[in-house]
């Protein structure tokens, strides 16, 4: 958590500045008991109005300092802790987004959302509480002390005996209470996520009539969860009372002992009332500490879930001298490309990878489930960096240019569709905000996706994601497919992005490629037969190594492989007209 | 000061939800509908603990009363030193009601927090076991994230307001009671002095209250607007960067965070007011008692012990009111948060067994559909008059564009959803006269959206059959031509899959799918696209496992590749929710129709 406080350095004079005010504050409320006292010693029984009307001014007087401490603290405080968690938000944001697809491969999208929304607003609650007692507690404990003493020394012995009693109490509560509190969210993640798997899953958990299978998985975490709440409650529970009996105890002490000298003439009536109000205030930042355990051991949590996405060193980065690449003419070259997703990994995904597409050629890319397609795809845009040799666009290596201005000569259609809430046209529109109404129809034309989205009512303006309408995945898939194409971008990668396309469709879209990237490089993962025949190189696959690479008929009569994927899909070619 | 923020946290963490989808402490400030029903409702839940609650309430009592009592005794106390005798007494007064309030307060603490836990144990396990009740249309029509939110933040709010509101809120009532009538019992013109700073106080609270809602109600809009923001560019992260829009990304969610900012530190710096200002209102009342007590003291019109219970009930006077709009925003919201968790309770599973629903087991998977009409939404057909008969051990191939339907048929099949009109018979029974349990048994599922669990590979196959042992859920991964790729994983069969299985390729997911399909050992075997993802030549040692596995079982195959199809003993052309023809592969391509146009544009590439 102290990690954490850097992101406090912008505000360092705020803080101090509210930290300052509320010394006031406690100055302020420390002066009334005394006031109070002299009331009671000098107004009373010497029967003095005029001290008595004028302490009592005095009194209001504080309460108006006070109240000006109080609110300045208040503005103070808040202002600071809102800045923080907005920079904190913010330096999280700017973090994930120099993660690479290997980074976000390991962290997982439904924590990395609770990191930024509630573990933020925790800690940010922290440096609230903070703000407002850090500087109250120390001082209200020393002055109170301090006062206590000049109050009557007569009285300190009650406070020293019940000092270390106090602490006693309240030391193990947080060890304790912290290791509870730590056990409750875990059991409450894990209940959320049965009940969040449950929901995500219901196909099939109804198609495998597992409805009382899930009943029994949830009530397990349900139960577990409701036991841990009960004891952590239960302990609270005993730890609160107990430690404002501890401080009545010590009221109690106060009147017996204090009363009792008050009549053999040692102490005055004012001074033990003085010192029942002191002793409240030494103990109440004892109190307090017992009480917020559950709110810093909840907030330890998120600092630390904080603090391992703000550690996670970017797998990838631009090196200090890396230039921007300008023109491309979509030479891509793997030389001896090797690549695993984990150092570690026995296996690699691609192994000796020699590969060459010239400028405008149309590169297929077939082969078996884990082959390593995407990861091949994935290298030229450089979501990850190959584990040896390189790949180069026109002769550079693209671990020497801007990874930006690399992918912005890339149009990529990635195998899983995600589009935005918006409307089809900004979702189409998302890679070159600046295109014409016209070119945009224009990309959905040749995506085969402008004739589905006419449909519409709205057409273009269509909304889509949650508040919208649902898409089917073909038509989600043409809408990236012409997100991609709205770039006119010098290479062109579609990672199986037409598999839940009709082949009558496809076959369209196949077509209007032709066109499209004509004199363009475009690399094409795919699972059908029908959609590599026009392919000016096919590059087969298999177990990361490549086994064959030619045009079809070269296929057809070179690679095993090749032809045995083909007459699979495609029969003897005894139906050829 | 920060007694509050201590209250909040004198309890642990609501379950369910540690500000997880809570946002910024904001408060939802809204109403339930039905005030008194849900009230009673959500007192249901506490009914099996009546006795538990009878004495908690006394103890509040008991509590509440001890507490009035004691800052009386102290002032009596004080007013007795002179004289031991008298001074013991009310010391020994004083420790009773002392250790009284303690005792009281600590067995209220443990009824409340185990009362309230199991009430609230009970009412997420109604909810969720009633969630497994209903069927895919309402899971069609409720978001995810709306129901997570039932689950969550609405039983959180519930939770807070049972565990800690509903009692603070009645103790604090009868303190503000009881310290009145103990004020006014000691001296009435001290208790009216003391008084003097109430109207403040009052005005205090209101009006910065309704100001609080309104900017409140204005944080939560923004918030739901940057919340929203974040989860979208998350989940697209991978786009972002493919299309290196980061620094787009990060403008615009600065300008959200900054409006965020912005409003939260106008919200509560209004709300955080309160605090500090009643705070300073009650210094100020302590003043008013000390000095009018001093001048009342003089006159030998109130003694000195008096001035001190004046001063520890002003002290304590603010606190009530302090929270009472709080505390009744709190039980506002619980309420609320009730109502919705009750609505989905009382949502009526519209696909129920007849009352005379017979158990099929042993069927011989004669399939029917007799001039079904479906539509998912009323006055939007999806499925138009469709009839066809599939007999015992026949291969049943859908064919046809994407929305056409065919994902409907077999959803229809399964019983996920009821036919508007027509009738599907199985062995010649309706379906909807068969027990929807022993109907789906018959059945064995690989889902267009494979989805797995997280939890080990072995125990994702055993979902098809729980008594299933390691041995057999191996042979079924075989027979999927899984067992290869799941041997090569680090852990094996024993590799935890992550949150969906991300940790999977797409094909290998959809390969522990079938192996989890294949473990039921169905009656009727239905394949929605389950191989759109696996390549070709997985496809082919899946379907030669498949080919063994369809013998003597009726199945439905739904692909978009015609290959996969072929070998089916009919094919039927799904187009617009209607079957616009039917035969075997060879009929089909010899009528020169639709079925023969599709295949050619495959077969052909390019030409159509």
């Amino acid at each position: 958590m102290r990690r954490l406080l850097r992101f406090l350095k912008p505000y360092a004079a705020q803080s101090i500045l509210a930290m300052l005010l509320m010394v006031g504050l406690t100055l302020a409320d420390l002066a009334v008991p005394r006031l109070v006292q002299r009331i009671i010693d000098q107004g009373i029984a010497p029967t003095d109005m005029e001290l008595i009307r004028s302490t009592t001014m005095l009194m209001l007087a504080a309460s108006a300092a006070s109240a000006l401490f109080a609110i300045g603290n208040n503005l103070l405080s808040i202002r600071v802790a809102n800045c923080f968690s907005a920079d904190l938000r913010s330096a999280l944001f700017r973090k994930l987004q120099t993660l690479s697809f290997g980074n976000l491969d390991r962290l997982q999208t439904g924590q990395l959302i609770v990191r930024l929304t509630s573990d933020v607003t925790q800690m940010e609650h922290i440096v609230l509480i903070s703000l407002r007692m850090l500087a109250r507690a120390p001082l209200l404990l020393l002055g109170s002390s301090v006062l206590l003493v000049l109050t009557g020394r007569e009285l300190v012995l009650i406070m020293l005996v019940l000092a270390p009693a106090v602490a006693l109490v309240v030391w193990p509560i947080i060890r304790v209470g912290r290791r509870m509190f730590l056990q409750v969210q875990r059991s409450l993640d894990r209940l959320n996520n049965v009940l969040q798997e449950n929901l995500a899953g219901v196909r099939v958990v109804k198609a495998f009539l597992r409805g009382d299978y899930e009943n029994s998985r949830f009530d397990q975490a349900n139960r577990v969860l409701t036991s841990q709440v009960i004891k952590v409650s239960q302990v609270m529970a005993f730890v609160i009372p107990t430690l404002f009996l501890l401080a009545n105890a010590a009221t109690l002490a106060i009147v017996w002992f204090g009363g009792r000298q008050v009549t053999t003439g040692m102490l005055t009536v004012g001074q033990v009332v003085a010192f029942m109000n002191y002793l409240s205030s030494t103990l109440w930042p004892l109190l307090m500490l017992g009480m917020v355990v559950g709110t810093v051991s909840a907030a330890q949590v998120s600092a630390q879930r904080i603090n391992e996405v703000l550690d996670s060193a970017a797998d990838i980065s631009d090196q200090p001298d890396a230039r921007a690449l300008d023109e491309v003419k979509g030479r891509i070259e793997f030389e001896n490309v090797s690549f695993s997703y984990n150092s570690d990994c026995s296996e690699p995904v691609l192994n000796g990878i020699n590969l060459i597409a010239e400028p405008g050629e149309r590169v297929a890319i077939l082969g078996a489930t884990g082959a390593g397609k995407s990861s091949l795809v994935h290298l030229i845009a450089r979501f990850y960096d190959v584990t040896a040799g390189r790949v180069t666009v026109d002769g550079i290596d693209v671990r020497e240019v801007t990874q930006e201005s690399l992918r912005s000569h890339m149009g990529i259609a990635l195998q899983e569709t995600v589009l935005f809430s918006g409307t089809i046209r900004d979702n189409i529109r998302y890679g070159h905000t600046g295109a014409t109404d016209e070119e945009v129809v224009a990309a959905a034309k040749a995506a085969q996706a402008h004739e589905f989205i006419t449909e519409f009512p709205d057409g273009y303006d269509t909304l889509v994601g949650q508040r919208g309408v649902t898409l089917s995945g073909g038509q989600k898939q043409r809408i990236a497919i012409a997100r991609a194409l709205l770039t006119r971008p010098s290479i062109l990668i579609l990672d199986d992005s037409t598999s839940s396309v009709d082949v009558d469709t496809e076959a369209h879209i196949d077509l209007a490629l032709l066109d499209w990237m004509e004199g363009r490089t475009s690399f094409i993962i795919a699972q059908r037969v029908s959609t590599v025949l026009n392919a000016d190189k096919i590059v087969i696959l298999d177990r990361g190594r490549i086994a064959a690479i030619g045009r079809h008929t070269d296929l057809m009569d070179s690679s095993p492989i090749y032809r045995e994927i083909y007459e699979s899909q495609l029969g003897d070619g005894g139906f050829d007209e | 000061m920060s007694s509050s923020t201590s209250r909040e946290t004198t309890r642990p963490h609501a379950p369910f939800g540690p500000g997880r989808h809570r946002g910024l402490r904001a408060t939802r400030i809204e109403k339930a509908k039905d005030v008194r029903g849900t009230s009673l409702r959500l007192f249901g839940y506490l009914r099996p603990h009546r006795a538990a609650l009878v004495l908690m309430t006394l103890l509040v009592f008991t509590h509440s009363a001890l507490s009035v009592a004691a800052p009386y005794l102290l002032g009596l106390a004080v007013d007795q030193f002179g004289s031991p005798v008298l001074l013991l007494r009310s010391s020994a007064l004083l420790l009773a009601t002392y250790a009284g309030t303690w005792l009281a307060r600590l067995l209220e603490g443990y009824i409340l927090a185990t009362v309230t836990q199991k009430a609230l144990y009970a009412m997420r396990r109604d909810l969720f076991e009633h969630l497994q009740t209903l069927s895919l249309r309402f899971f069609d029509r409720h978001p995810h994230g709306q129901l997570m939110s039932r689950l969550t933040n609405d039983i959180d709010a519930i939770n807070r307001a049972l565990s800690q509101s509903v009692v603070q809120l009645l103790t604090n009532m009868l303190n503000l009671v009881g310290m009145l009538l103990s004020m006014f019992t000691l001296n009435a013109w001290m208790a009216l002095g003391s008084l003097t700073v109430l109207p403040l106080m009052l005005l205090v609270t209101g009006v910065i209250g309704v100001r609080t809602r309104q900017s409140y109600r204005e944080l939560q809009a923004q918030l739901g607007e940057m919340n929203g923001l974040m989860e979208e560019t998350i989940t697209a992260q991978r786009v972002v960067k493919a299309f290196a829009k980061e620094a787009a990304t990060l403008e615009s969610f600065g300008r959200e965070n900054l409006a965020t900012r912005d409003v939260s530190i106008r919200a509560n710096t209004l709300a955080f007011l309160v605090m500090p200002m009643m705070t300073v209102l009650s210094n100020a009342s302590v003043a008013v008692v000390a000095g009018l007590g001093g001048w009342l003291a003089v006159q030998g019109r109130a003694s000195v012990g008096t001035i001190v219970s004046f001063m520890s009930y002003s002290r304590r006077f603010a606190d009530p009111l302090r929270q009472l709009a709080n505390l009744y925003n709190s039980v506002q919201a619980a309420l609320a948060g009730a109502e919705r968790v009750f609505e989905i309770i009382d949502e009526q599973p519209d696909l129920t067994d007849a009352p005379d629903a017979v158990v099929a087991d042993d069927i011989d998977g004669d399939v029917v559909f007799d001039h079904v009409d479906f539509g998912y939404v009323p006055g939007v057909p999806v499925l138009n008059d469709v009839g066809f008969h599939a007999s015992p051990g026949e291969a049943i191939a859908l064919v046809g564009p994407t929305g056409a339907g065919k994902t409907t048929t077999v959803n229809l099949l399964s019983r996920y959803y009821d036919t508007d009109s027509g009738c599907i018979r199985i062995d010649g029974r309706d379906i909807r006269d068969i027990s929807v349990a022993s109907l789906r048994q018959q059945l064995g599922t690989v889902l267009q959206d494979t989805f797995l669990f997280s939890d080990t590979v072995m125990q994702n196959i055993r979902y098809g059959r729980l008594d299933a042992t390691d041995e057999e859920c191996i042979e079924a991964a075989k027979l999927a031509n899984a067992d290869q790729f799941i041997q090569r994983l680090p852990q094996g069969y024993q590799t935890e899959l992550s949150e969906r299985g991300s940790n999977l390729s797409q094909g290998q997911r959809q390969l522990v799918a079938l192996a989890r399909a294949v473990l039921t050992d169905p009656a009727i075997l239905i394949l929605d696209e389950a191989t759109s993802s696996v390549d070709t030549r997985t496809e082919v040692r899946i379907q030669e496992a498949l080919l063994r596995l369809m013998e003597g079982r009726t199945s439905f195959v739904i692909a978009h590749r015609l290959s996969t199809v072929r070998n089916a003993d009919k094919v039927l052309v799904i187009h617009d929710g209607r079957i616009i023809e039917r035969g075997t592969h060879e009929e089909l391509l010899a009528q020169r129709g639709f079925y023969h146009n599709l295949y050619m544009s495959q077969f052909k590439g390019t030409k159509t």
